[in-house]
């Protein structure tokens, strides 16, 4: 047998991760009850957090792994036992605006698809974008010195969405 | 070193994408459509995360980019299920097509 192909250990997982994490996905769209499509969307979320940490992105990773799986699978759990967790999609049936979301969507992907296999990526030598750090310590370093602006911005941004969903979600009393 | 095909890594980030998108455009849950919307959110991480790592000039400008995406995106879908939870309570109901007009 011929394993050239899987010469080495990341491409063979790689390929695993991408066929777990397509698969969650198709699964997402064909369940009809709520709660197995957000069960398929976490396994969405920790296959691209397996992804980052083969492309050594290991902060990323595991920030994947706390605010999306983590996180945000709870809260959208929280925001169906809220509201109708009964709710089923109804039967599969195409109407005209599934076949046109369906041509659209396919189109796209196969234009994206042509381009990327008709462009030639040239890969440079990524081995010393941690500048000999480990890529947590590099990323802070990153962080604090170049995009402290940014990074402050986005503590504000949170601290303003933690304020308007209160705002939001909270009952009215006076009205 | 990394032997992973970037080809492979920006297709599988396509196809989420578009499976994303489809299910944006289609679903008849409110709940479900944000759910889409993070979907094709993961998608564009992967891409920046690919090409900080097997770009053409490799840093680590992504990976950042990628952490400020993920905690846009949380802030996001905060608000986003607040305002499923408002419209549920003024309209007991979490579909899509009850939410076309202004009216109480």
């Amino acid at each position: 047998m011929n394993f050239s192909a899987f010469e080495h250990l990341d491409t063979l997982v790689f390929y695993l991760v991408s066929l777990v994490i397509l698969v969650c996905a198709v699964m997402m769209l064909n369940f009809r009850k709520v709660i197995y499509m957000v069960l398929a969307m976490g396994g969405v979320f920790v296959g691209c957090a397996v992804l980052f940490l083969l492309l050594g992105a290991d902060f990323v990773g595991i920030a994947q792994v706390m605010i999306y799986a983590g996180a945000i699978t709870i809260l959208m759990m929280f925001a169906i036992m809220l509201t109708n967790h009964e709710a089923v999609e109804p039967e599969a049936r195409w109407s005209l605006q599934k076949a046109f979301s369906a041509i659209g969507a396919v189109v796209l992907g196969a234009v994206l698809l042509l381009v990327i296999r008709s462009t030639h990526w040239v890969v440079g030598d990524g081995r010393h974008i941690n500048h000999g750090y480990a890529n947590p310590v590099a990323i802070g370093l990153d962080l604090f010195r170049e995009y402290t602006i940014p990074f402050e911005l986005v503590s504000l941004l949170l601290l303003v969405s933690l304020v308007g969903a209160v705002l939001i979600a909270r009952e009215r009393k006076e009205d | 070193m990394i032997h992973m095909p970037v080809a492979s890594l920006l297709a599988l980030a396509a196809v989420l994408f578009c499976i994303g998108l489809y299910g944006a455009l289609t679903k008849r849950n409110l709940i479900m459509v944000l759910v889409s919307i993070e979907m094709m959110l993961s998608a564009v991480n992967i891409n920046l995360v690919t090409f900080s790592r097997l770009g053409a000039a490799p840093n680590l400008t992504g990976q950042v980019f990628a952490l400020f995406s993920i905690t846009v995106a949380a802030a996001e879908i905060a608000v986003g299920f607040a305002l499923v939870l408002a419209f549920f309570r003024l309209r007991k109901s979490t579909e899509v097509k009850d939410a076309d007009s202004q009216k109480k």
